[in-house]
């Protein structure tokens, strides 16, 4: 490889409407390098990476690669062409298509007869090599599957070679629905990667793993890059300070040492549905009740359970539930913020039989305002937010009805640090004031922020913490069987 | 509304169309019977928007949602109405009820099919039209029953030249509006319509809304068919064969997203307008029945990308 930059970015804009999504940026990325790069949702990486992968044309500044200028000619196709890939937030497979058929989609080298034979391969190797012990299976179709294991197909799929080699690989939150061992293997894959040449752009909330694998780290602000250096230059705070979030001190209010247990009314009750032995939940009047454990252990089907208050329930008062995987779950993507935010409160805007749509308006401002949703208008489309910023009015929508029970299905992907901590805040005021929350998540520090926490392994509620006793320790080792042997290396 | 957004919006193709095919006819007759083109227009069109109205709730609640039992529907309503007021006048509030009702039970029977059964709702109301249409040739042996006198003259008056019926349901077009834009029932129609998992999960009640919306189209179904059957002079068995493809045809023109969760009144109108007009305009210049129909649709599909265009620059 020669001595010069695979892949520069140099002076790239773009806009939205009224929004400035990039104002001048410039980036080189190094082969064998490792890039992080991190920034508040809105602050461009999602933009900066479809710019990257040519799936959006910069309103101006140069795309040069491997020392050519492609600025004029830059697309999707001409990225792939290029060995520039992409594993997108919100995951681009097509649900009604086998894992072996995604695989042969992205990989047009892959034809004749016997593609389907060769799909296969190519795919399982890969995931084989990535997530060793994925349980998946080269032929189920991929809306059967959950979203980590949707997520692994696509980093598997992005890192699979075959006539062009993958040269730069762009990963935007890939861990955010993975869970923690199927995380780490994917970090140590980028690391091997990396080793062996390759170039990588890694974009996490988690500031951790940001430092622990990048070689250098890229920070954004307001659509432009802020801070540029060696990873060993920064630390979580200088990072934190670097992306200009009011988040003082990371652990945020932890939830109060008095237990409400004692003297709150209990307002439900649930057991999972599941064969082996499990414990039941019970969350009190004004308690934040934690669901733990890997990804896909049975925790969203509680919470939907609970939502509809189904048969093994006992629910106690109205639920509103905040949706994790917001394209299936939540969005609606016809609709404009504002409506987005008041469809689950529309009875409390009833004028008689009629909807007050001034009152609803009024509402969704309000609600903007309180939750910090970035957009100059809440008229404008739901899906001119960023994905950070589509969840905070899935947030707004839930917190603003009148339910006094919200669940919450690990509704902070692809959040940023700084919304995570005022969202936190707005968790306990709510609870403070009567309203009772569960709260599924994969990221041990919201676990803090639990009155009480319940395990989750294989369907079933293994065990049972009380914020006291909580510890990570503890709760890794009720998420693990004894017999070791999905313990990680 | 500035200029741009009035091109925005949805129905303006549909009225557009219309009013460009009226003008085409009223040029090539140099302008004689203009005005009976148009009260004829209203009169033909206020029974297209009828069935129209349900069928767009229908069609709005999302992919693959669809009635097909419209023509059944009416010619049942329509036959069993007509038989039982058997020409008495001082039975018509009792036929009407009996039509409503017959619309009732055919929408809460195809509802069933497609909830307790799990069959798509193309099939469902498919195969239960055969149902519908069977008991009406069974019910009636394919006789014509006229309609009270009253009735009749009830669906051709006129006031001021402006046909009664098509004041009737310029009214319920304005009342379908407001239930769409303006209530609950409206928001989670448009919501299902979108995403249904997640109008489930933001608590609308899917189930309660899709069964409102199936037993509401056959309802107006069997009103439509009650009203048709007394301005035709009686109920036939075929009188609902061309509501089948233009209840669909007039919301599609009128801008309605096939794809479900997003919907407007003004453009069914406006559509069905257009479709009476084209075949009346095709008409006057002489056109054989190929030619008409082979002009029919190469126009329908130019109102309808003209009308999608203006959308996708929408939300592109």
């Amino acid at each position: 490889m020669t001595d010069g930059p695979i892949v520069l970015v140099d002076g790239v804009e773009k806009r939205f409407g009224a929004v400035r999504a990039l104002s001048g940026v410039t980036l080189d990325l190094q082969a064998g390098e490792c890039l992080g790069l991190v920034g508040h949702n809105g602050a461009g990486k999602s933009t900066l990476m479809n710019v990257l992968s040519g799936i959006m044309v910069p309103d101006a500044g140069r795309i040069v690669i491997g020392g050519a200028d492609l600025t004029e000619r830059y697309s999707a196709v001409s990225a792939m062409a290029q060995g520039v890939r992409c594993v997108f937030q919100e995951l681009s497979l097509c649900p009604n298509l086998t894992v072996a058929e995604n695989a042969r989609i992205s990989h047009p080298a892959i034809s004749g007869i016997g593609w389907r034979r060769r799909a296969r391969a190519l795919i399982g190797g890969m995931l084989d090599q990535v997530f060793p012990g994925h349980g998946i299976s080269t032929d189920d179709v991929v809306g059967d599957l959950s979203i980590a294991k949707r997520q692994m197909v696509e980093i598997a799929r992005a890192f699979a070679v075959t006539d062009r080699e993958a040269r730069v690989v762009i990963l935007d939150e890939p861990t955010s629905s993975l869970d923690g061992v199927s995380a780490e293997k994917l970090l140590a894959h980028v690391r091997r990667y990396v080793a062996a040449g390759g170039t990588c752009v890694l974009i996490s909330h988690l500031l951790g793993e940001i430092l622990n694998i990048s070689d250098r780290i890229a920070v954004m602000r307001d659509g432009g890059v802020v801070a540029l250096d060696s990873a060993r230059a920064f630390d979580r705070k200088s990072l934190v300070a670097a992306m200009g979030s009011v988040a003082e001190g990371l652990q945020g209010p932890a939830a109060k040492a008095t237990p409400k247990r004692a003297d709150a009314p209990a307002v439900l009750t649930a057991r999972p549905e599941t064969k082996s032995e499990t414990l039941a939940l019970s969350a009190h009047k004004g308690e934040v009740v934690g669901l733990a454990g890997l990804s896909g252990q049975g925790q969203t089907e509680l919470l939907v359970r609970v939502f509809r208050h189904a048969a093994g329930t006992e629910v106690r008062g109205d639920v509103a539930l905040v949706a994790g995987d917001r394209q299936t779950d939540g969005i609606f993507p016809l609709w404009s913020i504002a409506e987005n935010i008041s469809i689950g409160s529309l009875r409390q805007f009833l004028n008689g039989i009629l909807l007050d749509h001034g009152r609803a308006q009024a509402f969704a401002q309000d609600w903007r305002a309180r939750i910090g949703i970035r957009t100059p208008d809440v008229n404008q489309p739901i899906l001119s937010l960023s994905g950070g910023n589509q969840q905070k009015a899935l947030f707004a929508r839930a917190l603003g009805s009148t339910a006094g029970i919200i669940v919450m299905d690990d509704p902070m992907r692809g959040v940023d640090v700084g919304t995570k901590q005022e969202v936190y805040a707005m968790i306990r005021d709510e609870a403070e004031k009567g309203r009772t929350f569960l709260w599924y998540t994969t990221e041990m520090d919201e676990l803090r922020n639990c009155d009480h926490v319940y395990v989750f392994r294989e369907g079933a509620i293994v065990a049972d913490l009380p914020h006291a006793e909580m510890s990570e320790e503890k709760v890794l080792h009720a998420s693990f069987r004894d017999d070791g042997v999905r313990v990680s290396a | 509304m500035s200029r741009a957004a009035i091109l925005r919006q949805p129905w303006l193709w549909a009225w557009v169309g219309a009013l460009a095919v009226w003008l085409a006819t009223a040029a090539f007759t140099g302008g004689t019977g203009s005005g009976q083109v148009i009260s004829a227009a209203l009169t033909f069109g206020a029974f297209f928007v009828i069935v129209a109205l349900g069928q767009m709730f229908v069609i709005t609640l999302g992919p693959g949602n669809v009635d097909l039992s419209i023509p059944a529907c009416m010619t049942l309503a329509g036959t069993v109405s007509m038989k039982i007021m058997d020409g008495a006048g001082a039975m018509i509030p009792v036929g009407l009820a009996v039509a409503v009702a017959v619309g009732l039970a055919v929408g809460v029977i195809n509802y069933t099919l497609i909830r307790a059964l799990r069959i798509p709702p193309i099939i469902a109301t498919l195969s239960s039209s055969f149902i519908f249409q069977s008991a009406a040739i069974w019910y009636n042996r394919g006789l014509r029953v006229k309609p009270p006198e009253a009735l009749g003259d009830f669906t051709t008056a006129k006031i001021a030249g402006m046909p009664f019926i098509a004041i009737l349901v310029i009214g319920l077009a304005v009342a379908m509006h407001i239930l769409l834009a303006r209530t609950i029932y409206g928001r989670s129609v448009l919501a299902i319509g979108q995403n249904m998992r997640a109008a489930g999960l933001a608590g609308i009640r899917v189930e309660r809304i899709r069964a409102i919306t199936y037993i509401m189209c056959a309802t107006l179904a069997g009103l439509c068919g009650y009203l048709l059957a007394a301005f035709s002079g009686g109920a036939a068995l075929n009188m609902g064969e061309e509501y089948l493809l233009s209840s669909i045809a007039v919301v599609v023109i009128g801008g309605t997203s096939v794809a479900g969760g997003f919907a407007n009144v003004p453009g069914l109108w406006g559509a069905a307008l257009f479709l009476f007009l084209l075949v009346t305009m095709l008409n006057t210049f002489g056109a054989g029945a190929g030619v008409r129909l082979v002009l029919t649709g190469l126009i329908i599909i130019g109102v309808i990308v003209a009308a999608s265009g203006g959308r996708h620059k929408r939300e592109g």
